[in-house]
């Protein structure tokens, strides 16, 4: 009687221990999402967008190097990257279905998915930065593809396998060749779920700072020249922040409510766009 | 599975061009290999390997460089960002799959994913205005004054509380981590079949029994990969903790400390470095951290791979 | 076979989540130490109501009882029942077999340490007796410190209902516990059924009608959610009184 007494005891307390836990997951989300929104509100100005970078210590000011640039390497990034990711997928998921190649393949993919994004930028600063000897929005630009193409290629895999074998029967009974097989019946069978993996790749590299700590580098003028370094976004919140400047610190949390927003809508597009499609 | 029918050049072509897209995979894991160690060979042939490994020098101005202060303040930073965040995510996982209504699971859900999905810098900027503060004032001088008087976890928390230190540093990568792990643990307990859990509410376990007992070992596989994710993320992270380390090459007992990780040191003294062999010792932290996290991700990949297998049965 | 009722419904009627009326006024007794077995087509309610005898549907919310069960003299239905006590005493086998993550001594041995039991020797002592009442204790008792999961279909199931045993209880629930064996295991169980019951009362759903009356003392046909009739086995199928119950015998409808 006691012993089950205590044992019940002891399975509240550990659901109220895991209940806990979630507040405290929940609390941590509100908390850093609610700060950089009452922060980057308040810094939310025209002239963030319409401005380029004052001289140090001179107040007033915008980013909109940093906007555009950031745009820029995010848009070839993905030019590179998609393509790529969704290629290689392909691959993996149709000519080398069920052989160990791709099995090698998808493995090594999903730890790529994982390694130090810092480590890709110094290994595009050796490959690209170092032999031109200047810094490029280029080699950002490829740094960030670099993360984004094992990312795609993972969920293209998969969103692709979801695709019935019998559906790529009745097109070959019609007698389709396999390459148009794949283009106009599994991509399509298999588009929404492709398509939200590009949405969570975009996501991924729009908010990456590390790699492009030495790639683009940074741009205290405005410049679209992608041979030349880049202003970015990320890398620019990173050096007003370590700043001395208040009105810095002020604007690295306008950037930064601007770089979650982006982020949190198109995660949260993803994620419904798949619910949605999948119903 | 069809062969390539290889009488038509259109499909050949294209099933070489996505075999082509494949490869970038591996060209690229053996190229960042190479080319790391192409480029820290300078450092290699100065220091050795072992030297280098446990060499607590970080000199710039006499040119002598070690690893391992670096590899100290990650270890340190990723342990004790583990210690809080596993069971914190267990528990999460637990809350999700056991006690929440059904119409509280998929917003929940949504939470976590968009916790995972905060850019590091964020965590870092907020680290740096108000959760290093916060330390600061509060948190950290309360520890100091409770644990901080015991015999051997005092040592811990000695010094003055800045707020740009290891403690700091670890609590943001802990947070970091939580819906990582979470989410991957809980993917895993939703694998164990409910007619075995039936089974042991049958026998007349208690809720927290049947999770302990049946839920926990039968996903254990899976939540040991989610783990060694984490565990190999959280080495590579830089922006998170980058703001709050302080950068400080030493190897220190108390948490209360400034020290640093090999990408916090690769982050801010990349594009400082200005002699040959200091570039080269820092491409040769980049190899020590890249050769490291690929084992990691590797086991990690290895334990999520046969949860895999067992469940498909 | 005794005298006494062990088991009995009175009026259950239950509803799953969104009133979905599932059983309708279900009336019968089940005698201490027989076996009683519920048949009917697909979908007829048997493993719903099975479910009821241990309070399954309580895991599940919005699900709702009326009426009464009373298994040895108590309304289990009632609100101060203590749902852990009660499936301590009664014991349910289910229809794949549900060995636990760990080593055959242990998946016995948990019910027994869910309630205290420790010492080893005392331990060792019941898992034997469990193993030996449901006739596998020669097959596994050099390997008791293996994984549960190296056994075959059949020896899984067999190692559940030991771990039924275990804790000693009055009544044995069982739901369709062979459709996922093959004969010979199937025999093997249908006959370890029958030696068990002079221990325990027992209740099985089956869809297999020969096994009914291969085993079972007592038989409930059921349709749609209703308890159509109610006899001793023999009768039930030799001369049945419900012309429903005499067409699903013959075969008539599945």
């Amino acid at each position: 009687m006691n012993h089950e007494k205590k044992r019940k005891l002891e399975s509240l307390m550990a659901l109220a221990f895991s209940t806990l836990a979630a507040v405290f997951g929940l609390f941590w989300l509100v908390f850093i999402l609610s700060d950089v929104l009452i922060h980057g509100i308040g810094a939310l100005t025209p002239s963030l967008f319409l401005n380029d970078p004052s001289p140090a210590g001179v107040p007033g000011g915008g980013l909109r190097n940093a906007f555009v640039g950031q745009l820029l390497i995010t848009f070839i990034a993905t030019m590179i990257g998609i393509p790529i990711g969704i290629l290689g997928g392909t691959f993996l998921a149709e000519y080398a279905r069920g052989t160990k190649i791709a099995r090698v393949i998808s493995i090594l993919a999903d730890i790529m998915v994982s390694v130090p994004s810092i480590v890709i930028g110094t290994f595009i600063y050796a490959i690209m930065v170092r032999p031109w000897g200047h810094f490029s929005g280029w080699a950002g630009a490829v740094a960030l593809a670099v993360i984004m193409i094992p990312v795609v290629m993972r969920t293209t895999e998969d969103m692709l396998s979801l695709v019935p074998w019998t559906m790529r029967e009745a097109a070959f009974a019609l007698g389709a060749p396999y390459y148009k097989v794949i283009v106009q019946v599994v991509y399509r069978g298999a588009a929404a779920g492709i398509f939200t993996g590009i949405l969570l790749s975009i996501a991924r590299v729009a908010g990456e700072t590390a790699p492009l700590l030495f790639t683009s580098f940074n741009n205290a003028y405005y410049s679209a020249n992608m041979k030349g370094p880049v202003s970015s976004l990320t890398v620019t919140i990173f050096q007003y922040a370590m700043g001395p400047y208040d009105d810095w610190h002020a604007q690295a949390w306008a950037a930064s409510f601007m770089i979650t927003l982006f982020v949190l809508v198109l995660t949260i597009l993803g994620r419904i766009f798949i619910k949605w499609r999948y119903q | 599975m069809p062969i390539i029918q290889k009488r038509d050049p259109a499909d050949f072509i294209f099933s070489v061009v996505t075999a082509i897209a494949s490869l970038t995979v591996i060209v690229l894991i053996i190229g960042i290999f190479t080319v790391l160690v192409r480029e820290s060979s300078l450092s290699i042939r100065t220091f050795g390997v072992i030297k280098f490994l446990t060499s607590t020098d970080w000199n710039p101005v006499t040119n002598s460089f070690g690893a391992a202060t670096t590899i100290y303040g990650t270890f340190v930073t990723t342990f004790l960002a583990l210690l809080i965040a596993i069971p914190v995510a267990i528990g999460i996982a637990i809350f999700v799959t056991e006690i929440a209504p059904n119409f509280l699971k998929s917003p929940i859900g949504i939470a976590i994913e968009l916790l995972a999905a905060i850019p590091s810098i964020i965590y870092g900027m907020w680290g740096l205005f108000t959760l290093a503060p916060l330390m600061a004032k509060y948190v950290e001088p309360a520890l100091q004054k409770s644990i901080g008087k015991l015999p051997l976890l005092g040592i811990l928390f000695q010094g003055t509380p800045m707020g740009i230190d290891l403690f700091t540093a670890s609590v943001i990568l802990s947070i970091m981590i939580i819906p990582f792990t979470a989410s991957i643990s809980r993917d895993s307990f939703n694998l164990t079949p409910s007619v075995v859990k039936e089974s042991a509410y049958a026998i007349g376990a208690t809720q927290w029994e049947v999770v302990k007992n049946v839920v926990l070992p039968y996903s254990k596989l899976g939540v040991f990969g989610g783990i060694a994710l984490s565990l190999g993320r959280a080495l590579g992270e830089t922006m998170a903790v980058a703001f709050v380390l302080g950068n400080n090459h030493q190897i220190t007992t108390s948490l209360y400390d400034a020290a640093a990780t090999i990408t916090v040191s690769l982050a801010n003294e990349f594009t400082e470095a200005d002699t040959d062999l200091y570039l080269s010792s820092l491409f040769y932290l980049a190899l020590v951290l890249f050769v490291m996290s690929f084992i990691i991700l590797a086991i990690a990949k290895f334990f999520l791979l046969k949860a895999e297998k067992r469940y498909s049965r | 076979m005794t005298d006494v009722v062990e088991l009995q419904a009175r009026d259950l009627s239950f509803y799953y989540a969104g009133n979905v009326h599932a059983l309708k006024q279900i009336n019968f007794s089940a005698l201490q130490n027989s076996v009683t077995a519920l048949i009917g087509p697909s979908g007829c309610g048997k493993t719903t109501l099975l479910r009821c005898f241990n309070r399954m549907h309580d895991l599940y919310p919005h699900n709702r009882y009326e009426g009464e069960i009373i298994v040895g003299g108590n309304n289990i239905l009632s609100g101060d029942v203590d749902l852990i006590r009660l499936r301590s005493n009664i014991g349910m086998v289910f229809q794949k077999p549900t060995p636990f993550p760990m080593t055959i001594f242990d998946n016995i041995a948990y019910g027994l340490k869910l309630r205290g039991i420790k010492k080893r020797a005392e331990l060792s002592e019941r898992v034997e007796k469990a193993l030996k009442n449901a006739a596998i204790w020669n097959e596994v008792k050099d390997k008791l410190n293996v994984s549960a999961y190296e056994l075959s279909g059949g020896q899984q199931q067999r190692l559940v209902i030991a771990r039924a045993l275990a804790v000693e209880p009055e009544v044995l629930l069982f739901d369709e516990p062979t459709s996922a064996l093959d004969p010979i295991s199937t025999a093997k169980i249908e006959e370890l059924i029958i030696q068990l019951k002079k221990d325990v009362t027992i209740l099985i759903v089956t869809h297999n009608m020969q096994q009914a009356a291969r085993i079972s003392d007592w038989t409930g046909f059921m349709m749609l959610g209703e308890l159509i009739e109610f006899d001793k086995t023999d009768k039930i199928f030799t001369a049945p009184s419900e012309k429903l119950t005499e067409d699903y015998i013959t075969g008539r409808f599945g």
